[in-house]
């Protein structure tokens, strides 16, 4: 089984790699962009029957700093 | 005194660091990341600039998760002293020894010069021999040293006289130019500027011996 987790940036938290990619995107002609966000995907080949409870410990503990990030899981 | 410096695959201020600390007067030990505990009696454990696990994930993540992490936070919550300087700024964050975050640097690039500090207290065993309000100049070299935390998190170390170091100028886009922080118990420094770096005449400034002549001064008389 297969789940995936995509981490990002907290509302509110300033995310200046997103910023520069709407600048980036400005200044090829977009000019609807209003704002980008960027985050991170994280794909687990998980053994049958990890529970989801297991990998919300997984990204509390590691993949995701709480701190500043939120995180959420897919079981695609 | 007695110190270790630890060493994770990609730290590359491990060996500065230990011979600022030599220089100082402490005897040094490197300890493996592997290691499950520290070596006897460590009064202090540095933790060291460089790129750890290559900044896989977060900077600072897969090591704070090392074995040695657990041996290090035994350390810190014995009431050892802990030095964390850059990367070892990001692990000391990422194990919960400090609060807040390292972020990218608002400006996006990675960011190599001396600038300007301001020591904000006196009040611990790393900055008692500048004592508050002292400008120094150290380097910095770093492209994640945006320290963040919440609103009430920094009301909390600025209350508490946590903020053990101010950037003069605006530097990385740290909340409030904060470039290093104690912990409650005031033994655990973490901070982006790198004092061991600035600890001999051919370093181009020695502004960084004060703090590890001030740690081994308290240290010592202990």
């Amino acid at each position: 089984m297969k789940a995936r987790v995509t981490v990002m940036l907290k509302s509110g938290v300033l995310d200046p790699q997103g910023e520069a990619v709407r600048h980036a995107l400005g200044a090829l002609g977009f000019s609807g962009v209003e704002g980008v966000r960027q985050g991170k995907v994280i794909e687990l080949d998980l053994a049958e029957g990890t529970t989801e409870a297991e990998v919300d410990e997984m990204c509390r503990k590691l993949l995701a700093n709480t701190v500043m990030e939120s995180y959420r899981i897919e079981f695609p | 005194m007695k110190a270790g410096v630890i060493v994770f695959p990609g730290s590359n201020c491990d060996r500065d660091m230990a011979v600022a600390l030599r220089a100082a007067g402490a005897e040094v030990e490197m300890v493996w990341h592997k290691e499950t505990a520290l070596p006897a009696g460590l009064d202090l454990v540095a933790v060291p600039g460089g790129f750890s696990f290559g900044d896989y994930l977060r900077c600072g993540a897969i090591a704070a998760h090392s074995p040695v992490a657990t041996a290090l936070r035994a350390h810190a919550e014995r009431g050892g002293y802990v030095l964390g300087v850059c990367n070892g700024f990001q692990v000391l964050t990422e194990t919960g020894l400090l609060p807040g975050a390292l972020m990218r640097n608002s400006g996006l690039k990675f960011v190599c010069r001396t600038v300007a500090l301001d020591v904000v207290t006196g009040d611990s065993a790393f900055t008692e021999a500048y004592g508050a309000g002292t400008r120094i100049a150290l380097p910095v070299a770093h492209h994640d040293g945006n320290f963040q935390a919440d609103e009430a998190t920094l009301d909390r170390l600025e209350g508490e006289d946590r903020v053990a170091f101010r950037y003069a100028e605006a530097v990385n886009g740290s909340a409030r130019d904060i470039a290093g922080i104690l912990s409650e118990n005031r033994r655990v420094l973490g901070m982006m500027p790198h004092p061991e770096r600035a600890v001999d005449e051919g370093h181009g400034g020695t502004e960084g011996q004060a703090l590890f002549r001030s740690i081994l001064g308290v240290l010592q008389a202990a």
